[in-house]
C-alpha cells in the first residue's frame, strides 16, 4: 500500500497536466481557426447591406432565418472568380514545380556535403528568414524595376537595347514566389535526403547500377516523402499569396487572394468575399488531405 | 607450414596456397589506402586462391572494412594494385567489377519486395524477363525464402533480411562475394545455422568468399585461411590451425582466445630452455629454426594444454611449476581454473570433463602441479 499510494496519487496531476499540454493547441485552433471560419461561412450564405455590419443578419424578427446561396451562385456566373481561382492553382503548381526543380539539387547537394559544410550551408538556405519578408519583396520590386540593377545588368551585357518590363508580370510573380518559399521545399527535402543510407547506393553500385540509374532507382523513390512534403508546404501558402502578386504582378495577375482582398475592402462585398474566402478553404483543404494521407502511408512504411 | 605438403604426399588435393605452382585468383599487392594522411590500409599484400573462403580478422579500426571496400571499388586505392582472376581492377567503378558484397547492415532496398531486391543486379545486367524470374525462384529456394518473395524487406525478421542480401549478392553469379561481418548481427542460434549454411552454399556454387569479421570464432570456423590484421598491416596469415597453435606474435595469440604468457630469457648454452622471468622455472620449448632470440621472449601456452595433477609429474622436457587454486568454473563440458603459482603468477588451466566424476575433484585453495610437454610451448619473439 505504502509504495503504491504515492503512484497512484501522483496520476491524477500528471494526467491532468497532460490533457492541458495536448489540449491547449487545440484549443487554439478552436478559438482562433474554426471560430473565425464559422464567422466567415455564415457571413457567405448572407446577403450585402450598407451598413454596421455590411451583411444581412442570420435571424431576423420579421423574416426568420435568412440564408441565401447567391453568394456562390455568383461565383460561378462571373468567369473574374474562376480565372482567379484557375490561375492561382496555375501560378502555386507552376512555382511549386520550379522549386522542385531548384531545391531538389541544392537539397542533395547539402546532405551530400561534408558534416562541417552541411550546417553552414544550411544556415544560409534559412538566412533569408532573418529579414522582413514583406522588405525582401519591396528589396525585388526595386531591383525588377525599370532601373533596378536586373535591368542595368542586363544593358550593360548588351542583352537588351532598353529596360524590359519584368515587374508587374507574371514573371516577377513567379520570382517572388519561388525565391520566398524554395526553403520550405528544401529543408524537407535535406531532412529525408541527409537519413538516406549511403550503403543504399553502395548496394546499388555494386550490383551494377551506374550513379544516374541508382539515383533514379533508390535515391528518388526513397525521397518521395521529402518532395510531397516541400510541396505542399510550396503550394498552400502559394495558392493563396496576397502580397506577392499584389506588389509584384500586374493587374492581369488575378490570383484568388488580390480578388479576396478586393471584394472585402474595395467593393465592401463581404458576404461573397467570405463565399470566395470559404471555396479557398476548400480547395486547401484537398491537398492537406492528401498530404496527411502520404505521411500516414510513410510512417506506417517506417514501422 | 609445410607439414600439410608432406603429408599430401603425391596426391594432388595439395592447398592451393602451398602451392607454389598455383596460379591466386585474387592477387593484393602493397595496397595502401589513406584519408586525410592517415593510413587504414597500410601497405597489404595477400594471394587468395579460387574457391577459398578467407577470412580477414581484426578489431574495430583496424582496416579489414576498408580493404573490403577497396576490393568492392567503393573506395580507390591510394597506392599498390588488386588483380581478381587476372585483371587489373585499377580504376574500375563498382559496377564494373567481378565482386558483389554482403553488407553488415544488409543495405536490403526498403521499397522493393524481396523478389525485386534479389532480380536488381540480374535487371541491370540486362537479363530477360523470364530469364530474371527463373533465376530469382532459384535464388531464393537457395535461402529458404521462396514463400517470401512478394513481402516488404520490413515484414522479414534480421534474419531474413540478411538471406536477402545473401541472394541478391549472389544474384549475378559473382567471381567473389564479400562480406562484411555477416554473422553479427544474429542472436547466438542463428549464427552457427547460418555459418553452416554459408559454408554450404559457398561449397555448392564453388565462388570464392572474402569474409571480414571481428569475431576469432567465426572466423575459425568458417575460413580455409584466416589474415589477422591490425593498424593497417596483416600480422599473421594462415590456416585456422596455423593461427591458433603457432600463433606468430603476442598480439595474435592474445587476438585468438585464452592463452597464458610467461616472460622470460632464453638459457644462453641451451635455447630449448627458456627461464621464465616471473616465476624462475625453466620452460621448456622448441624455438623454430632460424628464430633469433632477443634477450627478452615471451613462451604463450593455451590453457587446455597445461596438465593439472596432485603428484608432480616427470619426465624430459615437461615444464612443471606448482601453484594453489586459486578460482574454478564449471562449464558442464569443460572446467576453468585459475592456479597461482607459488611464485604468484596467475595461470588460466582448461580441462575437459570426458568422465562424469572428475579424476581430480580440485577444491579451492588446493595446491596443486602444473605440467605441459616441449611442444605445447610457443615462443614469441614480438
Amino acid at each position: 500500500m505504502m509504495g503504491r499510494g504515492p503512484s497512484v496519487a501522483l496520476q491524477r496531476p500528471e494526467r491532468l497536466w497532460r490533457r492541458t499540454v495536448a489540449g491547449v493547441p487545440y484549443l487554439w485552433l478552436l478559438v482562433f481557426f474554426l471560430a473565425p471560419f464559422a464567422i466567415v461561412l455564415r457571413i457567405s450564405f448572407a446577403d450585402p447591406l450598407i451598413g454596421q455590419p455590411p451583411f444581412t443578419p442570420l435571424y431576423d424578427e420579421a423574416q426568420g432565418i435568412q440564408l441565401t446561396a447567391d453568394n456562390y451562385r455568383f461565383l460561378t456566373e462571373d468567369d473574374l472568380y474562376w480565372v482567379s481561382y484557375l490561375k492561382s492553382m496555375r501560378i502555386a503548381a507552376v512555382a511549386t514545380l520550379l522549386c522542385l526543380l531548384i531545391g531538389y539539387p541544392m537539397a542533395y547537394g547539402i546532405a551530400r556535403a561534408r558534416a562541417v559544410w552541411r550546417n553552414v550551408l544550411l544556415l544560409l538556405v534559412i538566412l533569408p528568414f532573418w529579414t522582413s519578408f514583406l522588405l525582401r519583396v519591396y528589396a525585388w520590386m526595386g531591383m525588377l524595376s525599370g532601373q533596378g540593377v536586373v535591368n542595368k545588368a542586363l544593358l550593360a551585357l548588351g542583352l537588351v537595347d532598353q529596360p524590359v518590363q519584368i515587374l508587374y508580370t507574371d514573371l516577377a510573380v513567379y520570382l517572388g514566389i519561388v525565391y520566398t518559399y524554395l526553403p520550405f521545399m528544401i529543408l524537407p527535402l535535406y531532412a529525408t535526403l541527409e537519413r538516406l543510407d549511403g550503403e543504399l547506393l553502395d548496394a546499388a553500385a555494386d550490383l551494377g547500377g551506374r550513379p544516374r540509374q541508382a539515383f533514379l532507382d533508390i535515391t528518388l523513390p526513397l525521397s518521395a516523402p521529402g518532395v510531397v512534403a516541400g510541396s505542399m508546404l510550396v503550394f498552400i501558402p502559394a495558392l493563396g499569396e496576397f502580397v506577392i502578386p499584389s506588389l509584384l504582378g500586374g493587374l492581369d495577375t488575378l490570383m484568388i487572394g488580390r480578388t479576396l482582398y478586393d471584394e472585402f475592402f474595395v467593393n465592401r462585398d463581404w458576404p461573397l468575399a467570405s463565399a470566395v474566402a470559404s471555396v479557398l478553404v476548400l480547395i486547401l483543404v484537398l491537398p492537406i488531405v492528401v498530404f496527411q494521407r502520404f505521411s500516414q502511408l510513410d510512417r506506417e512504411a517506417a514501422r | 607450414m609445410s607439414r600439410a605438403v608432406e603429408e599430401a604426399g603425391g596426391k594432388t588435393s595439395v592447398n592451393p596456397w602451398e602451392n607454389p605452382a598455383a596460379e591466386p585468383f585474387i592477387r593484393i599487392e602493397n595496397l595502401r589506402k589513406t584519408f586525410d594522411g592517415f593510413p587504414a590500409v597500410d601497405g597489404v599484400s595477400l594471394d587468395i586462391y579460387q574457391g577459398e573462403l578467407f577470412a580477414i580478422l581484426g578489431g574495430s579500426g583496424c582496416g579489414k572494412s576498408t580493404l573490403l571496400r577497396l576490393l568492392a571499388g567503393f573506395e580507390n586505392p591510394t597506392a599498390g594494385k588488386v588483380v581478381i582472376d587476372g585483371v587489373d581492377m585499377a580504376g574500375r567503378p563498382p559496377y564494373e567489377r567481378p565482386t558483389n558484397m554482403m553488407f553488415q547492415s544488409y543495405a536490403v532496398f526498403p521499397h522493393y519486395t524481396v523478389a525485386d531486391n534479389v532480380a536488381y543486379g540480374l535487371k541491370k545486367e540486362g537479363l530477360g524477363k523470364a530469364e530474371v524470374k527463373d533465376r530469382v525462384a532459384e535464388l531464393l529456394e537457395l535461402v529458404q525464402l521462396q514463400d517470401f518473395a512478394r513481402r516488404k524487406p520490413r515484414q522479414l525478421s534480421g534474419g531474413q533480411q540478411q538471406r536477402v542480401a545473401l541472394a541478391r549478392a549472389l544474384a549475378k553469379r559473382p567471381k567473389v562475394l564479400l562480406l562484411d561481418e555477416p554473422l553479427a548481427a544474429l542472436d547466438r542460434n542463428l549464427r552457427e545455422r547460418t555459418q553452416f549454411e554459408l559454408m554450404n552454399i559457398q561449397d555448392r556454387l564453388g565462388i570464392t568468399f572474402i569474409v571480414v569479421t571481428h569475431d576469432q570464432e567465426e572466423a575459425m570456423t568458417l575460413a580455409t585461411r584466416i589474415a589477422v590484421m591490425d593498424a593497417g598491416r596483416f600480422v599473421q596469415v594462415g590456416t585456422p590451425t596455423e593461427i591458433y597453435e603457432y600463433p606468430n606474435s603476442r598480439f595474435v595469440a592474445d587476438f585468438f582466445g585464452a592463452i597464458n604468457l610467461f616472460e622470460g630469457r632464453a638459457d644462453a648454452s641451451d635455447p630449448s630452455r627458456i627461464i621464465c622471468a616471473e616465476t624462475g622455472v625453466v620452460i621448456h620449448a622448441d624455438p623454430l629454426a632460424g628464430q633469433t632470440l632477443p634477450d627478452v621472449l615471451f613462451v604463450a601456452v593455451r590453457p587446455e594444454k597445461i596438465r593439472l595433477s596432485r603428484e608432480a609429474p616427470a619426465g624430459e622436457g615437461v615444464t612443471v611449476m606448482h601453484g594453489t587454486v586459486e578460482d574454478l568454473a564449471y562449464y558442464g563440458n569443460h572446467s576453468l581454473y585459475r592456479v597461482r603459482t607459488d611464485q604468484g603468477k596467475l595461470v588460466q588451466v582448461s580441462s575437459q570433463n570426458t568422465h562424469r566424476s572428475a579424476e581430480l575433484a580440485l577444491e579451492w585453495n588446493e595446491p596443486i602441479h602444473l605440467s605441459w610437454p616441449r611442444d605445447c610451448s610457443v615462443v614469441l619473439t614480438e
